[in-house]
């Protein structure tokens, strides 16, 4: 842990976004997490990816539960709301939260812990209400915590720190979104920014739940030989299956592909994602056909990556609570709670 | 690119960018740091080992260390460098025990030294120690050259000026004042001496040769000479009403005289526009402050005399252009006479040696100089040295110390049959200065405070008397303030490439966004490729080994690094760490590195 604050010293040659601001403004307070934890290496993804959205600060609302990821959305944007959760609730909060106000831009930090353990039916569930929110999961394969127990992620054969040999299989939250029907669902690594900061991009544009699962070394407990979620057996065995270039409005398209490489998907606000598959027999939007392939890649011992899955995000829990498109918030009390009168004609429609 | 060699000195020692700009290159950071810890006597003896005379450069260097200070390009101003020097030699105790000394058995070899300015005592301050006999020939009664005569008490009290030039004289010089020698051919021809050496300054003032200066010649006065009468105290008054010509720092000098002596209405005439005036901004400022009128585009034309009395003088008002070739000429637009008593001519110096006879193979080249080796400082008669202003015009005193510091290892090496171009190179040692986990053993913490301003005398105080010292110096609590902005850039962040895992640590934390692990290429494409581009092309970029995992490199730029160690405090392997370098930067009698320091 360092004891200093981050110098306010700026580069002056810092570029600025659309609202003139730097990277460094939306920065949070110093990490306490340990020195080369991956998990700082996605914070500073999404710093970069708000930057590039010219996200303004008062407009997110942070999310988190327990564990060495849900620290972290302590370490950016510091003018931002923020709730920290019990263990494994967030996805609750972060519900409650939008149905509340949902003009925020909502993202939940996560780990394997909290969303595969603790927290799978939370997980479970904030999938299936399609709460749009971005939900970024930091998968390490272990309890950092507690001192490096495997977590419900680890692989089979995967070794502890001490050389004790995993047995138990894996959840893989991929899987999971993938069956529970979510409609933005993504593989990245904390230690591949090229990749990770346009799905960040693009699943904080996607209307609806986007999941982002993020290898992110644990580099006191799951960084050694043996270990399947290393900076060094990430890097060596991660299969990137579709690039993603995330476009913003108004921005021109500089890249150029061949022709029938590239499928071009329009998000709700105008911006859109291209895809580009690297893999010729994979299809990024055939849920089946995409839960199939990945499956013979893991298969192969390989660990596939890119924005994996997208679809249209179809209805949300707002659709499905048919609420109104103001934010609750900003209703008035007599507009909220009408009275019991009103709440008598309603219940009649029961009688 | 090529992978970065950081074993080269030079390498680090331009990250130190004080260090680099000092001619003498003075380790700042260092001597800044011990200030910090209180230890001012240690700072003082780092100081002299590279500068000679710290009292008095404190107060007076040009400072090229500050506008090079890495300071600037986070902030606005440089870290008061010269000034935090003067604390240390203020604070110091005695230091008398920790001078050089003469060995009791002297090496037989003899060496005149022609002036008693920095050159020359810095020569004297190296060779003495080594058994050398050093022979000084004063031509005036006391020793110190231009930085007694031309610097005034208020700038530099004679107190400090002669504590340090007789720490270099009490060694046991043979000084000989009130001796001007007149025939370098006479020198040579006694064979008294094993080699000479030059440091005889610029001391002829330039004239103005325009319509009635011989006719009002007793009230005008040549800047230097002036200003070494005044320290003689052969002058003590001047005319109410007083012009300064000229915009250097002689003239700042003259102009504040002058208000000292009783001048109420003093002008400093400048030809052309503030960008362009010589005088360092903070003598500007002080001549200001103490309300000193500086009138701009005014070009003199003419001294007005009526029945042998200065009237004043006539002067064209001008603008500047420039013309096609880029130069600056000016157009009059009008002409003015502005009345005075007394007029100090501050246009320049010129170097001047009727005393070298042009026939005993000393070669003379352009504009009537000798013609002196830039590195070994030799003229074309072996055995004859010339440094300070006398080698290639006015320059300030640390260039004269570094003069002197160079020609004393040529002295050595011809006394002892060694060609003078034997140097040895620069060297440097490296030390971790990792205390724990997140602890380092410097002050790694950036402190956003602005430039301590200097503390003056009262105005009315130091106008009344011409030996009252302007500045004040720095108090306990200015310095403790002041040290903490140096960023020790003299920590070097040194990279390991085979033990870095690629976590991106160190590039997520860097406040100054001047780390990227990136694929190799050519140095253009680096710097653009880099977090935010590296446009200072003044300023390397490192580039590491391959990285063990994907066989990219990391890249630094070095210039705006804050030298905070978050990279290193970050860093999971200690790939980075934060290293002290140390340069060493040989001087006369030195012929081998100690083992543990690393040679070029």
């Amino acid at each position: 842990m360092s004891y200093i604050t981050k110098p306010v010293a700026r580069h002056k040659g810092d570029r600025t976004n659309g609202l003139g601001l730097t990277t460094r403004d939306y920065e949070g307070s110093m990490s306490t997490l340990c020195a080369g934890c991956g998990h700082d290496s996605v914070t500073a993804a999404l710093i970069q990816a708000f930057w590039e959205l010219d996200v303004e600060p008062h407009r997110v609302a942070k999310l988190s539960g327990i564990g060495c990821s849900s620290k972290t959305p302590t370490y950016f944007i510091k003018e931002a709301h923020g709730f920290n959760s019990v263990h494994g609730r967030m996805p609750s909060i972060a519900a409650g939260a939008n149905a509340a106000n949902r003009d925020l831009l909502y993202v939940g930090i996560s780990g394997d812990g909290d969303s595969l353990s603790i927290g799978l039916g939370q997980f479970c569930h904030a999938i299936r209400r399609n709460v749009n929110m971005l939900y970024v999961l930091e998968n390490n394969g272990v309890y950092g915590l507690t001192k490096g127990q495997f977590s419900a992620s680890a692989d089979i054969g995967s070794k502890s720190k001490k050389g004790e040999v995993n047995r138990q299989g894996p959840i893989d939250p991929v899987s999971v979104a993938l069956t529970l029907g979510a409609t933005f669902v993504a593989r990245s690594f904390s230690g591949d920014k090229q990749q990770l900061v346009p799905i960040l991009e693009a699943g904080l544009e996607h209307d609806g739940f986007a999941f982002v699962d993020v290898i992110s070394p644990c580099v006191t407990f799951n960084d050694h030989v043996g270990s399947t979620k290393s900076y060094a057996y990430t890097r060596t065995h991660m299969h990137e299956v579709v690039q993603t270039d995330f476009v913003p409005i108004r921005s021109e398209i500089r890249t150029e592909y061949a022709e029938g490489t590239v499928r071009e998907v329009k998000m709700h606000d105008g911006s859109s994602v291209r895809l580009r598959k690297v893999d010729d027999d994979y299809d990024p939007t055939d849920r089946h056909a995409a839960i199939e392939y990945l499956g013979s890649v893991a298969d192969q011992g390989e660990i596939a990556t890119g924005l994996l899955y997208l679809a249209e995000a179809g209805e949300d829990l707002h659709r499905f609570s048919a609420t109104v498109d103001q934010p609750l918030v900003s209703l008035g009390y007599e507009e909220l709670c009408p009275g019991s009168e009103v709440l008598r004609e309603v219940q009649k429609e029961w009688w | 690119m090529q992978p970065t060699d950081t074993r080269d000195p030079q390498y680090y020692h331009k990250v130190v960018d004080c260090q680099w700009a000092c001619p003498a290159h003075t380790n700042v950071p260092e001597y800044i740091r011990l200030i910090a810890e209180g230890r001012y006597t240690e700072s003082y003896m780092l100081n002299r080992e590279s500068n000679v005379f710290p009292g008095i450069l404190g107060r007076t260097c040009d400072r090229p260390c500050e506008p090079a200070c890495r300071r600037v390009r986070v902030e606005d101003d440089p870290v008061a460098i010269c000034r935090l020097k003067r604390v240390a030699a203020d604070l110091r105790d005695d230091v008398q025990h920790l001078l050089p000394t003469a060995p009791p058995v002297k090496n037989g070899k003899k060496v005149a030294l022609v002036g008693s300015g920095p050159a020359s005592l810095t020569v004297a301050n190296d060779l003495v120690p080594l058994g050398y006999e050093c022979t000084i020939f004063e031509a005036l009664p006391k020793a110190g050259g231009l930085m007694r005569t031309n610097i005034p008490a208020f700038r530099l009290p004679v107190r400090v000026l002669e504590e340090e030039i007789d720490y270099v004289l009490d060694m046991g010089v043979d000084i000989r004042y009130d001796h001007r020698i007149d025939s370098m051919k006479e020198l040579l021809d006694s064979e008294e001496f094993d080699a000479v050496f030059v440091g005889t300054g610029a001391p002829k003032g330039k004239e103005l040769n325009i319509p009635g200066r011989a006719e009002a010649a007793d009230n005008i006065h040549i800047g230097i000479e002036w200003l070494e009468a005044i320290h003689f105290g052969h002058i003590d008054s001047v005319g109410e009403r007083v012009l300064v010509i000229g915009v250097g720092n002689t003239a700042m000098d003259c102009c504040r005289s002058a208000k000292r002596l009783g001048g109420k209405d003093i002008k400093v005439m400048a030809r052309k526009t503030r960008p362009y005036f010589k005088a360092s901004p903070w003598e500007l400022e002080d001549a200001e402050d103490e309300q000193v009128e500086i009138l701009v585009n005014h070009s003199p034309q003419a001294f007005v005399v009526e029945d042998g009395r200065l009237l004043g003088m006539i002067f064209d008002l001008v603008e500047w252009h420039e013309n096609e070739k880029g130069r600056l000429v000016s157009t009059k637009l009008d002409e003015t006479f502005i009345h005075c008593d007394d007029v100090v001519l501050a246009i320049g110096q010129d170097n001047a040696f009727p005393w070298i006879e042009r026939d005993i193979g000393i070669e003379f080249g352009e504009w009537d100089m000798p013609v002196v080796d830039r590195a070994t400082f030799m003229t074309t008669r072996e055995g004859v040295f010339v440094g300070g202003d006398a080698a290639w015009g006015p320059e300030n005193i640390i260039w004269a110390v570094e003069h002197g510091h160079q020609a004393a290892i040529s002295i050595h090496n011809h006394c002892n049959d060694i060609p003078v171009t034997d140097r040895l190179p620069y060297g440097m040692t490296l030390v971790s200065t990792k205390m724990g986990i997140h602890e380092w053993r410097y002050s790694n913490d950036y402190n956003p405070a602005n430039r301590t301003p200097m503390r003056y005398e009262e105005l009315e105080r130091r106008l009344a008397d011409i030996q009252v010292e302007a500045e004040l110096g720095y108090d306990i609590p200015q310095t403790a303030r002041e040290v903490e902005r140096c960023l020790n850039c003299d920590i070097q962040t040194d990279f390991t490439a085979k033990l870095c895992i690629e976590c991106d640590a160190c590039i997520d934390i860097c406040p100054v966004h001047c780390l990227t692990i990136t694929e190799n290429g050519t140095e253009e494409e680096l710097r653009d490729r880099l977090m935010a581009p590296a446009d200072n092309l003044e300023q390397a970029i490192f580039v590491s080994e391959d990285l063990p995992q994907t066989r990219r490199v990391m890249v630094k730029d070095e210039d705006v690094c804050v030298h905070c160690g978050l990279c290193a405090e970050r860093c999971p392997t200690a790939a980075w760490d934060m290293m002290q370098f140390d340069l060493i930067n040989p001087h006369a009698g030195q012929h081998t590195w100690s083992p543990a320091a690393t040679s070029a």
